[in-house]
């Protein structure tokens, strides 16, 4: 099949359908917005459900009832949208309900401005909502992953009832990439056993987030973190380059990891022996394959468009076995090839510093 | 092999469309590329600009600091991206809009008079074609038969009927650095 060129956003809303999205629900916000205007061009070709809320906070409700019925709903925005959507993402998560929520992160906190930023791993990764439960966050580093990721999104939030996000910055959303599109998946017309369907000659079904007795939500608890246990064991993803043999190891995700190829190219190239851990899925995160290289390498780069937000994570998986070292660029700033090598290179220790931590880097 | 060429203007000289252009064509040549544009709150009449990157593997970085070509469509353009290019690059200036000599020796510089060289196809708003024309001659990035492809296929439906004015503005452009390396030799 051959490629033609895509705007990242656009990319993702034809993706989305050719994925089986029936619905959209949204509200404008940059540098996302042009997914919303895509959906409301092409959907009503197709004889689809688009709808421009009155707000965020209406958006993610409409695609929480939807989703109830057994429909495949979606919405997208940017980061102070999601961050109204939350309540709602943690009712779809304890009424265990498909959805499926695009993220084309802006630089924060508050407002912030526009520009791509990756300071909203906490929320998406952590904490999506109030209560104990976890999306399913991808996040795609060029336009073909992020379509081909956008392709499965659907069939993994119905295979596990959950939440799937697609998590990227404003640059991906922005930027223009060769694309090949997946054709368009065919679903069956029979919705899942739970929907909301209309109860005419069965038993009526219920969903609900609301539990009043401790005993039947600590059960729902319960039976919520086997299945989150069940998705990290089964749905990690990642990509390494030049990883089996590295020394120092460049982790990044989104972005900045698609820019740690460059860099981990021009180290070769320089003589240090470096690769490239890139997690796809940051939740489930890739332990074992990291907990691994913690074992083979001298010392790790963690580099994100934040103030070291999955850094946490690599800390926890790499557990002081060698030095964790973060180079961070905030508010918009993307963090290139020149400014990473030399921090990368920086991890070799120097004689004086042979017993010692290097200090954290300091952004310049 | 990577080549990075930044694209840059004010709003509405087509800094954005000229490198869309070549990303088309470079994806209709087979070849890796990312066109990334500047999106703040300069497309509301500030400078625009644009990075293209196009390579034989798959593009690590859209972004760089230090471009291998630079067009600079206009005086700020020209300020901010002459500095930037990495030695032994090259810099294509609008000498329309920009009358100032090179402040750079170990750059190669090209500096056509876009504006009035599009005036000449019939349209001011050609000047970017002009340059890309331009750009193509002194760098052997693509066949011009590849662009002007490219221009069929991706001129926005509202402006087809300049499809040929472009394809001679392209020409124009190329004849330009042609006729200089002439004069040259």
């Amino acid at each position: 099949m051959t490629k033609t060129l895509w705007k990242g956003n656009e990319a993702l809303a034809e993706a989305a359908l050719r994925a089986g999205a029936e619905a959209y629900f949204g509200y404008p916000i940059t540098p996302q917005t042009e997914l919303l205007e895509y959906m409301a061009r092409r959907m009503p070709e197709l004889g689809l459900a688009f709808l421009q809320a009155e707000s965020e906070v209406g958006a993610i409700n409409m695609v929480y009832g939807a989703a109830c019925a057994g429909v495949r709903a979606m919405t997208s925005s940017s980061s102070p949208g999601v961050s109204l959507m939350q309540e709602g993402l943690s009712y779809i998560a304890g009424s265990e309900v498909p959805a499926v929520i695009v993220d084309i992160m802006r630089g924060g906190p508050g407002l912030g401005n526009i520009q791509p930023s990756q300071g909203d791993y906490f929320q998406m990764v952590k904490s999506a909502g109030h209560g104990d439960f976890h999306a399913i966050v991808l996040a795609p580093a060029t336009i073909q992953e992020g379509v081909d990721l956008m392709y499965e999104s659907f069939e993994l939030a119905f295979r596990y009832r959950t939440l799937v996000t697609l998590l990227a910055d404003g640059s991906l959303g922005q930027m223009m990439e060769p694309v090949e599109m997946p054709p368009f998946k065919s679903w069956p017309a029979q919705r899942p056993s739970w929907a909301l369907t209309g109860a005419k000659d069965r038993d009526p079904r219920i969903i609900s987030s609301l539990h009043l007795g401790a005993e039947h939500l600590e059960a729902l608890n319960l039976h919520l973190q086997e299945k989150l246990g069940g998705i990290a064991r089964q749905e990690t993803r990642y990509e390494t380059l030049y990883a089996e043999d590295a020394d120092y190891l460049l982790v990044a995700f989104g972005t900045v990891g698609r820019i740690g190829r460059s860099v981990v190219r021009q180290a070769r190239a320089a003589g240090l022996k470096a690769g490239l851990f890139r997690p796809i899925s940051l939740w489930p995160f890739p332990e074992a394959a990291l907990d691994a290289l913690a074992d083979q390498v001298k010392g790790v780069l963690v580099v994100e468009m934040n103030a070291g937000q999955m850094l946490e994570d690599v800390q926890r998986i790499v557990r002081n076995r060698v030095p964790v070292q973060f180079y961070g660029r905030m508010g918009g700033s993307i963090p290139l090839p020149d400014e990473i090598l030399p921090a990368l290179q920086g991890l070799q220790p120097t004689p004086r510093q042979q017993n010692g931590r290097r200090p954290r880097q300091v952004p310049a | 092999m990577e080549q990075s060429i930044i694209f840059s203007g004010f709003g509405g000289q087509g800094a954005l469309f000229a490198g869309q252009l070549l990303t088309y064509a470079a994806v209709d040549a087979g070849m890796h590329v990312t066109w990334i544009p500047s999106y703040g709150p300069e497309m509301r009449g500030g400078t625009a600009h644009c990075t293209v990157v196009i390579g034989d593997e798959p593009i690590g970085s859209p972004l760089v600091r230090n471009p291998d070509m630079a067009v600079a469509m206009n005086l700020p353009s020209t300020d901010k991206y002459e500095p930037l290019v990495r030695p032994g690059g090259l810099l294509v200036v609008n000498a329309s809009l920009v009358q100032r000599p090179p402040a750079r020796e170990d750059i190669e510089t090209i500096a056509p008079p876009a504006n009035a060289m599009a005036v000449a196809q019939g349209q001011v708003r050609l000047a970017n074609v002009v340059l890309l024309g331009a750009l193509l001659a002194a760098r052997e990035l693509m066949p011009l038969a590849v662009v002007e492809r490219a221009l069929a296929a991706h001129l926005p439906e509202r402006h087809q009927h300049l499809l040929a004015a472009n394809i001679a503005a392209l020409h124009a452009g190329a004849r330009f650095v042609r006729a200089q390396v002439q004069a040259a030799r």
